[in-house]
């Protein structure tokens, strides 16, 4: 069973605490993403993992065996790193070879393992050519090669597609992607900031935020039913619209009013008692769309910018949120000019309200 | 027109210095230069002029005796003695001669001298001349008269061959090779294993070893030279072995040397990519293959500028060679024997040129083989590689 299981993962740099007790549990063969902006203390935590840093306090089991204090070489780990860190002056066989010469296996083996990586990342024709004559898509292959002639149980990514263009990114998410299909008792972790590299290549999504998990999910449960306001705004390109409301009345349905005095009825059950209370109400911009004349609308502003992106145009709606515009995501081109003064609705299951804390009161 | 628009392009604090640059080129290389075609010219040629004037004909003075032709043969009433005083076919060319040391140039030559006493003498260019006489010659030596020559430039090996053989030059150069390859190599190897410790393993009082290192470096030898060679005699004493040999000298260069090269490694070996070393680790190798398989092929550059540097500062020092191996003959490095010729033959300069280059060639040899890395050595870790 070669799950791993993270026990009140603590992480201290002296007197500055950067993980603040990670409970999580991940099962074998799952692919897993951690999240988050920069700072959060995704990377620590995955090198962590591989026995490149030291664990504070916490355990860390990895196939039913604490780890802590073994070496990295021996936890049965495989890592790609941001930069890929190939050795400059071997050939691509001898990087992909080095660990297991190291580890004095057979050439036969070797051999054989060497082209079976290389076979599956369409690397066979570049074996015997050193680094700097390949280009930064090529070279992560072979960081990637590298890892899988390790034949770990678990796969570490370290950001790998941050150094690749636009394009490239896109090709290499779907070889990673594939890759898992090929190794499916393989657990596998990712680091990222990308949200859009955690949704599609995620079986869970870990938001880390401040050395603390804020939620561990599926990736449509993350988007659907974020657990807070951090999750809320970190999944959905462009974020949530959060507009100030006050609860207004509890029970099986809430009634708020929003920031500018519109009366919005949600089917989300709260506890009476919170009357009174402020709250932030949450919309995606995507499930906003233009009311109707007549039609039962959630709030009205005027359009400050208009942004014609073809597939959808993204209107900036003013007034409401101070400093902010709400922005509504409607598809195709619209026909809407700055300036105007407009309604917008969304579908009542998608409104989301948060409670003061910022916790989701959606249960 | 066109060159003064170019040179107000390059501007005058550039112009400036262009200049200064070609002119502390030249100060260096002219005397080098010099020194090379010292050692290759003639002994003689190098007594009267400059290097500058090698490729010139030289003019000097030369004494001969007439007589040492043929013997004298009488025709009618004359005794006649023809013969030639130029013995070899050097193609010196006689340009006057005379019969007083304080005239060597009185006579033109190709004119017959009447040199009283019923004497006749007419010389030519080549050197053949005709001495002739109304009596019988009664001179028991031939008669001395002074030539103006001018002699082509000669060019020899002569200098090298004397030098390398008899003025032990030879034994000296290979002195000197015993102690310095040794103490270059010697250094480099300790310290590039002190680099990577320093460099990329943790250990508690690390930062203090550094900063000692780097403190050490200010040290001057001179100041240690006493106390280590005390120290040398009493372990000398209590071993029973002589003091001055080359195990010691190597260990003095290494000691002298280790500061700087630490220093330097490190410098270069703590500017390699972190991830690489991690993920050396992460395939399982030790701190000893990492350092064997990764850090020191990827060192090259580092390892190469501090051999130039350790190799240049022991193949010229004289300090350090004369107080740890002392100065019997077969002992002395090649500083050593030219600082002895310089008493010994100050005069002789196609010695001491020849000998001086013979010292020059091996650094220069080695300094243009590993040049390039001399630069990408000192700046690298200061600008991020791949």
């Amino acid at each position: 069973m070669a799950g791993l299981v993270l026990k009140d993962i603590r992480k201290s740099y002296g007197a500055v605490d950067v993980l603040h007790g990670i409970d999580l549990e991940i099962a074998q063969g799952e692919f897993v993403v951690f999240v988050g902006p920069s700072g959060c203390g995704k990377s620590t935590l995955l090198r962590m993992i591989a026995g490149l840093e030291e664990i504070s306090s916490g355990d860390l089991t990895i196939g039913g065996q604490r780890v802590n204090e073994v070496p990295p070489s021996r936890r049965g780990i495989a890592m790609v790193f941001q930069s890929y860190a190939l050795y400059p002056h071997m050939t691509v066989y001898d990087n992909m070879a080095f660990g297991m010469r190291i580890a004095k296996e057979s050439k036969t083996e070797i051999d054989r393992r060497v082209r079976a990586a290389a076979d599956i990342l369409q690397l066979t024709p570049y074996l015997e050519r050193l680094p700097k004559a390949l280009s930064g898509g090529q070279r992560q292959r072979v960081a990637i090669g590298r890892a899988i002639c390790r034949d770990p149980k678990v796969f570490l990514f370290d950001e790998p597609l941050s150094n690749l263009d636009a394009a490239l990114r896109v090709a290499t998410r779907i070889e990673i992607a594939k890759l898992n299909e090929t190794m499916p008792d393989t657990t596998m972790i990712y680091v990222t900031h990308d949200q859009v590299e955690a949704m599609t290549l995620a079986d869970r999504i870990v938001v880390l935020s401040a050395g603390h998990i804020e939620q561990v999910g599926a990736p449509l449960e993350l988007y659907e039913r974020p657990a807070n306001l951090f999750v809320a705004r970190f999944i959905g390109s462009p974020a949530m619209n959060i507009i100030p409301a006050k609860i207004e009345q509890g029970g099986a349905t809430t009634v708020i009013t929003l920031a500018g005095g519109k009366s919005v009825t949600l089917d989300i059950a709260t506890d009476t008692a919170l009357a009174g209370e402020a709250a932030s109400f949450g919309v995606r911009p995507e499930d906003l769309s233009l009311a109707d004349e007549g039609e039962d609308y959630l709030f009205e502003g005027e359009i400050v910018i208009v942004e014609q992106l073809g597939e959808v145009t993204l209107l900036y709606i003013g007034g409401l949120v101070e400093n902010e515009p709400i922005i509504a995501k409607i598809p195709g081109i619209a026909d809407v000019q700055k300036g105007q003064k407009m309604r917008f609705t969304a579908p009542r299951r998608k409104l989301h309200l948060f409670d003061k804390t910022g916790l989701s009161l959606l249960k | 027109m066109d060159m003064a628009l170019r040179l107000r392009r390059i501007g005058l604090p550039r112009l400036i210095v262009h200049i200064s640059v070609l002119v502390i080129v030249l100060l260096w290389l002219l005397p080098t230069l010099g020194i090379m075609v010292s050692s290759l010219r003639d002994k003689n040629q190098l007594a009267v002029s400059g290097w500058w004037t090698a490729l010139s004909t030289s003019t000097r003075t030369e004494a001969v005796r007439l007589g040492t032709g043929g013997a004298p043969v009488q025709e009618g009433g004359l005794y006649v003695m023809t013969g030639n005083v130029l013995t070899e076919a050097s193609g010196k060319t006689i340009t006057a001669f005379g019969t007083r040391i304080q005239e060597p140039a009185a006579h033109k030559i190709g004119e017959p001298l009447d040199l009283g006493d019923g004497e006749t003498l007419k010389l030519s260019a080549d050197g053949s001349y005709r001495y002739e006489k109304n009596a019988p010659f009664d001179a028991a030596r031939g008669k001395r008269i002074y030539l103006t020559l001018t002699t082509p430039p000669e060019f020899t090996f002569d200098n090298y061959r004397t030098v390398v053989n008899a003025e032990g030059i030879g034994r000296s150069f290979i002195n000197s090779l015993t102690v310095t390859i040794p103490a270059t190599i010697i250094p480099i190897l300790i310290a590039a294993f002190a680099a990577y410790a320093l460099a990329w393993m943790q250990f508690p009082g690390r930062t203090l070893i550094i900063a000692m290192v780097v403190g050490l470096i200010v040290v001057p030898l001179q100041m240690s030279l006493i106390p280590l060679l005390r120290m040398y005699n009493e372990i000398g004493l209590l071993f029973g072995v002589p003091s001055k040999t080359y195990a010691g000298i190597w260990l003095a260069h290494t000691a002298f040397g280790m500061p700087l090269a630490i220093f330097l490694l490190r410098n270069y070996i703590v500017g390699l990519p972190r991830e690489i070393i991690e993920s050396a680790r992460v395939d399982g190798a030790s701190d000893f293959e990492i350092f064997v398989k990764i850090v020191l092929p990827l060192s090259f550059p580092a390892l190469a500028s501090f051999a130039i540097f350790q190799f240049l500062w022991v193949w010229n020092d004289l300090l350090i060679a004369m107080v740890f191996l002392g100065t019997a003959k077969d002992q002395l490095v090649l500083t050593g024997s030219l600082n002895a010729l310089l008493g010994s033959r100050g005069g002789n300069w196609e010695i001491l040129t020849a000998s001086a280059f013979i010292t020059i060639l091996v650094p220069l040899i080695v300094f243009f083989s590993l040049q390039r890395y001399l630069v990408r050595g000192l700046l690298a870790g200061s600008v991020k590689g791949g």
